[in-house]
């Protein structure tokens, strides 16, 4: 190795740095793009900015992320969460036309959430089908699901509380972004507050030796996929709010793909075991500040997907420099 | 000797093979004859499949030559030794489950006629092939509907339909039942007396007694003998696999009798079918039983039977378990643990760490999951044990915090210990708790192993290293072929005795 | 709810007549796409309706926008001997084999919103099918007449590659082409969906010094255009006067959100397409008239003025 390369070495192997030099460099990429990203003004009472926007934006991927790490560290993935972000959404949006109370609303799309996780916990975890297969199941069927709830259309709703969730302000700032944020304290103090952070990681590290030692494989998956069904929900009902409408086609569409990137950007192996939940955040949001970056920068949209794939390269080849060693 | 002057169909002469670290192979000659069954025997790291890797073109060799009917061969992969005449079936059949009886024995030559393939013409060739093994299957039916053993002889069918003259069987056996192997056993001879030189692995004595004319023992890459099968007695054999003399004694610390305290646990007709011969066991209270047995003997599938990975069939008074005196049940791990249970597996860096974790996550681990989630030990308090086992067990680790996979093997198997002495066990099972380990760590395990017992608890730890044994167990149980044959007790617990009740 | 309610009853009085039209005398196929969305839903309502009004046996295929149920259903509608095939083409190829069977029985195929790929145009009797060019230009037109041909836009494309994301920018860019003062500033895709509109327009209008540089928004379709309308409010401007908006499709939320004041325009992409094409085949039909290769339904232009009425005017169809 160069002198360069060993400096780089050295400073790559504290756990997050990888992740956190992309995020600067893509936010400093912004602002050379375009000088007023950082600025933040109030309007409406609300924060108004482009950094705000990135927060905003990337909430619901941010949360996908949370259980999807999750998964993923338990060597599975989910690639319904898409899916059920629509479920979710449709079942907000029909049941406030309805005239039913917000509490119960909100209720209802996350009771959806976590059924569709139970059921793909089951799937994976007592059935034994290989977890690409199963949530695939969920991620074709939810759509449908979803469209059928919806009778295909967009169902749109002018419930100022639903609405709220998608495009209100706490305190100026956003409410997705503090929802986000919520899940993320939330899902930190489930995993690591309790003994299940631990018992995920051994499972995926070495399923064999966990259930030799007495962890539940069974149990610790399954939790594991109806949280990432319940976080998928949470994004379903901001993404219905935000548009003040249930859009089964398109809501959350593709989105399984950026999460499953911002967890493996975040340093998450695929292969299961350790995880990091900030560091997927970080991901999440990496992704979100390019996406945002490239619609300031007046590129055309067909460089949209290159330069992401460039950026998304940039940091795994990073994390490699540090695994290599 | 007064066999009749013959030259070997196959000889290999001197061959070596080393990994890096390891002589896996250590200038070994092996001859094999056309019309003989020739066992192939050596306990866990003797160099059999390395052998037979080598054999078959799987893998190089360092030096050493083979000479098949007089010329020199060098297979360089699997196609050329099949070309050379020389078929290998392995343990796992590595046929095509999802296809024909007649699609696998014809796979990669089928009968063609004008491009296609004439199903008809195969149906007939297979059928006649298989005819002649006293097989009565339809060639038709996918391979994989069909028993392990009929599976095993359409592979032999196909090695053999390939011109095969030397055919290595590797623990074809491994996975019959009785009927199964008579089945076998008659195809073995029936191409024996065809002309054909059959390598067959095993690890069951009486069928090497049963049916081959001559046996080759490697141990540690060597070869120890070579031998006609009828002038070799079984325990002078079992001695040349464990590596003892019959003088040798060992020292033995077993207490008086009346020193054991109260049974602890005791099962009853405890086995399974395809699995393990029902066997009774009792380990009582501060006892250390020894099992011991060579390989293939059921020492590890006792243990997973006793720890409930592997479910004991029950019903009718079998697959009874108590522990002291009361009835109860182990379907699982977790049960197992629930009743003051632990094991450290042979299969340590698959069945035992999980290698990413922390040493100190992984000592937890055990006490942790019995905990359940919800009540996760403090960050505090686990650092507090993990620091006291280490210090205890003298886990040598740059601190508590390294993925557990870095560290030696000792280290490992004492971090595996720390993990079940946290949950404050009652009863241990160590399964080749000194298998590949250092010297020096070695004897540490031992006395540890020693220090365990005179606190109470009970131990039951298989091994193949008979002078450990010997040294701490104060009962040994005697396995063969998947069944407990005898236990020995007292002043019976020596090298000497427990080889001849292997071998008897 | 209600919206929903008078559709629901409309469809279930439109099914009813189906149901009674047995002596019919034309029986026709329709090979839909599926109902991935209300513009779908409102094509297949309204080929009901159509089939009603003209006395046809209407006989629909739903295919679950997979091809090979299209195919299917148009060799089974073939074997039934129908009159005539309507037939809504998932994708562009792929078609020439079973629409030469169709030829081959002399079954006329019409082609509903969607050229297909073939060297052989004589496969299919006639398109009908909206001039996506056109709607562009036309809107490009009623925005130039609203800012006195003076305005900074930005663009919110369709899904990139799509034909209809092609034609309308390539027909507005010619509208405003005449216009020196109007510039398209920024362009970017929103993929057809209201959050992508939402999204992009957010970012336009940092980037735009917080929209103050913003005259008009252009999407190329309605769902993009009330994702921008809400992005503007969020950034207390004021959707249809800080900055206009202009789209295409004519959906109901857009007439809702013009009859609010909040839009400017929008060119409507009629889902009347069985009409036409019913009326060429019944013309074929009795009297021989060969119909134009190319039916263009007609593209038209609607105001804030009259989007009250035209909301209610279109409520049953979606």
């Amino acid at each position: 190795m160069s002198a360069t390369s060993a400096r780089l070495t050295r400073l790559t192997n504290i756990p997050g740095s990888a992740q956190l030099a992309a995020l600067a460099a893509v936010l400093l990429g912004n602002w050379l793009v375009f000088p007023g990203f950082f600025n933040i003004r109030m309007v409406d009472g609300r924060l108004f900015g482009s950094v705000i926007d990135v927060l905003n934006r990337g909430a619901p991927v941010v949360l996908l992320s949370l259980g999807m790490t999750l998964v993923i560290a338990t060597g599975g993935i989910d690639l319904s969460v898409g899916a059920v972000m629509a479920i979710s959404g449709a079942v907000a949006a029909t049941l406030i036309n309805a005239g039913t109370p917000l509490v119960l609303v909100v209720a209802a799309a996350l009771g959806a959430g976590l059924l569709c996780g139970l059921w793909n916990g089951i799937l994976v975890a007592l059935l034994r089908i290989q977890p690409i297969v199963a949530t695939l199941i969920l991620m074709v069927a939810g759509r449908g699901i979803a469209q059928l709830i919806t009778a295909g259309e967009i169902v749109t709703f002018d419930d100022r509380g639903l609405i709220a969730l998608g495009t209100g302000a706490l305190l100026a700032i956003p409410v997705p972004i503090l929802i986000a944020a919520g899940t993320f304290a939330l899902t930190t103090l489930l995993v690591r507050g309790t003994a299940l952070g631990l018992f995920i990681e051994a499972v995926g590290a070495n399923e064999r030796a966990s259930a030799y030692a007495g962890v539940s494989a069974r149990v610790v998956k399954i939790a594991a996929y109806v949280w990432s069904g319940l976080c998928a929900a949470i994004a379903g009902i901001i993404a219905a709010a935000d548009i003040q409408g249930a859009d089964a086609n398109n809501a959350g569409l593709w989105l399984e793909l950026d999460a499953i990137l911002a967890v493996v950007v975040g340093g998450t192996s695929l292969l299961g075991g350790r995880f990091s939940l900030p560091l997927a955040v970080a991901g999440a949001i990496i992704i979100q500040a390019m996406n945002t970056g490239i619609l300031l920068s007046g590129l055309k949209p067909e460089f949209n997907l290159i330069v992401k794939a460039v950026v998304v390269m940039a940091v795994l080849l990073l994390q490699s420099v540090r695994r290599r060693d | 000797m007064q066999v009749p002057e013959r030259k070997p169909l196959l000889s290999i002469e001197g061959l070596t093979k080393t990994y890096p670290g390891v002589r896996a192979l250590d200038a070994v000659d092996l001859h094999l004859y056309a019309g003989e069954v020739h066992a192939l025997l050596g306990e866990n790291g003797a160099g059999k499949s390395t052998l037979i890797k080598v054999l078959t073109g799987l893998t190089g060799r360092d030096s050493g030559r083979f000479v098949l009917d007089g010329q020199e061969i060098s297979p360089a992969n699997v196609i050329q030794a099949t070309a050379l005449g020389i078929g290998t079936v392995y343990q796992e059949v590595n046929l095509l489950g999802n296809m024909s009886v007649a699609d696998n024995l014809f796979l990669g030559r089928q009968p063609m006629r004008l491009g296609f393939v004439d199903k008809r013409r195969m149906r007939q060739q297979a059928a006649q092939i298989v005819a002649k093994y006293g097989l009565k299957i339809d060639v038709a039916a996918p391979l994989g509907q069909l028993s392990v053993a009929v599976q095993q002889i359409i592979a032999i069918a196909r090695a053999v339909d390939l011109s095969a003259r030397v055919l290595i069987l590797d623990e074809p056996t491994a996975s019959l039942d009785t009927q199964e192997v008579a089945l076998l056993f008659d195809v073995m001879r029936q191409l024996r007396e065809r002309g054909m030189a059959i390598v067959f692995v095993t690890h069951f004595l009486d069928q090497v007694y049963a049916i081959s004319d001559r046996i080759t023992v490697l141990r540690n890459g060597r070869r120890v003998a070579e031998r006609l099968t009828r002038e070799l007695p079984r325990i002078d054999l079992v001695q040349m696999m464990l590596g003892h003399e019959l003088s040798e004694t060992a020292l033995h610390r077993h207490k008086p009798e009346n020193e054991a305290g109260e049974t602890l646990v005791r099962f009853e007709k405890y086995g399974k079918r395809r699995y393990m011969a029902p066997f009774d066991l009792s380990v009582r209270r501060g006892e250390i039983v020894g099992v011991a047995g060579l390989l293939g003997s059921g020492r590890t599938e006792t243990a997973k039977l006793v720890f409930g990975i592997e479910r004991a069939e029950t019903g009718s008074g079998r697959g009874l378990v108590s522990i002291d005196g009361k009835p109860t049940h182990i379907r699982s791990p977790r049960e197992a643990i629930r009743r003051g249970f632990g094991y450290c597996p042979e299969e340590r860096k698959t069945e035992g760490i999980v290698g990413s974790l922390s040493v100190r996550e992984n000592i937890i681990l055990a006490l942790q999951a019995r905990r359940g989630w919800l009540r996760r030990m403090p960050r505090r308090q686990t650092d507090e044990i993990a620091a006291r086992y280490i210090r205890m067990l003298d886990i040598r680790t740059p601190d508590a915090e390294r993925a557990i996979q870095f560290l030696s093997g000792g280290n490992q198997q004492k971090a595996l210990l720390a993990r079940w002495l946290v949950t404050e066990p009652r009863f241990l099972i160590l399964d080749e708790p000194t298998r590949g380990i250092d010297v020096g760590a070695h004897a540490e395990i031992i006395r540890l192993i020693e220090r365990l017992c005179a606190d109470g608890l009970s131990l039951l730890v298989i091994s193949s290293e008979l002078d450990e044994i010997t040294a701490y167990a104060d009962r040994v149980v005697i396995l063969r072929d998947r069944a407990h044959v005898a236990e020995l007790s007292g002043s019976d617990v020596t090298t000497s005795k427990i080889m001849t009740t292997i071998a008897a | 709810m209600k919206l929903n309610r008078i559709a629901a009853v409309t469809a279930l009085g439109i099914m009813a007549a189906a149901g009674t039209a047995q002596a019919a005398e034309m029986v026709v196929g329709f090979a839909q796409v599926g109902s991935e969305s209300g513009w779908r839903a409102a094509e297949t309502k309204t080929a009901k309706l159509r089939a009603h009004q003209d006395k046809v046996n209407l006989r629909i295929s739903d295919a679950q926008q997979k091809q090979e149920n299209e195919i299917k259903a148009i060799r089974s509608f073939v074997a039934q001997g129908v009159d005539g095939i309507l037939l809504a083409p998932v994708v562009a190829t792929g078609w020439d084999s079973v629409l030469r069977e169709a030829r081959d029985a002399k079954v006329p195929v019409f082609l509903l919103d969607r050229q297909i790929d073939t060297s052989d145009p004589t496969l299919y009797t006639a398109a009908v099918t909206s001039d996506t060019v056109l709607e562009g230009h036309m809107i490009g037109d009623h925005l130039a007449k609203l800012t006195n041909n003076k305005c900074r836009i930005v663009e919110l494309q369709g899904t990139v590659g799509s034909s209809p994301a092609i034609n309308r920018k390539k027909g507005f860019e010619e509208a405003i082409a005449a216009h020196p003062d109007m510039k398209i500033v920024r362009s970017q895709s929103g993929d057809f969906t209201r959050s992508g509109g939402k999204t992009v327009m957010e970012s336009f209008i940092k980037a735009e010094d917080g929209g103050k540089n913003i005259c008009a928004v252009f999407a190329h379709n309605d769902d993009m255009g009330i994702g921008a309308i809400q992005a503007i409010k969020e950034a207390g401007l004021k959707p249809g006067k800080d900055i206009l908006v202009v789209s295409i499709d004519g959906v109901p939320d857009m007439f809702k959100a013009m009859a609010n004041g909040e839009a400017n325009g929008t060119v409507e992409l009629s889902p009347d397409m069985a009409g036409p094409a019913l009326k060429a085949l019944i013309a074929l039909k009795s009297n021989g008239t060969e119909p134009q290769k190319w039916i263009k339904t007609p593209s038209t232009l609607y105001t804030p003025a009259t989007a009250a009425a035209e909301y209610k005017r279109r409520a049953p169809l979606y």
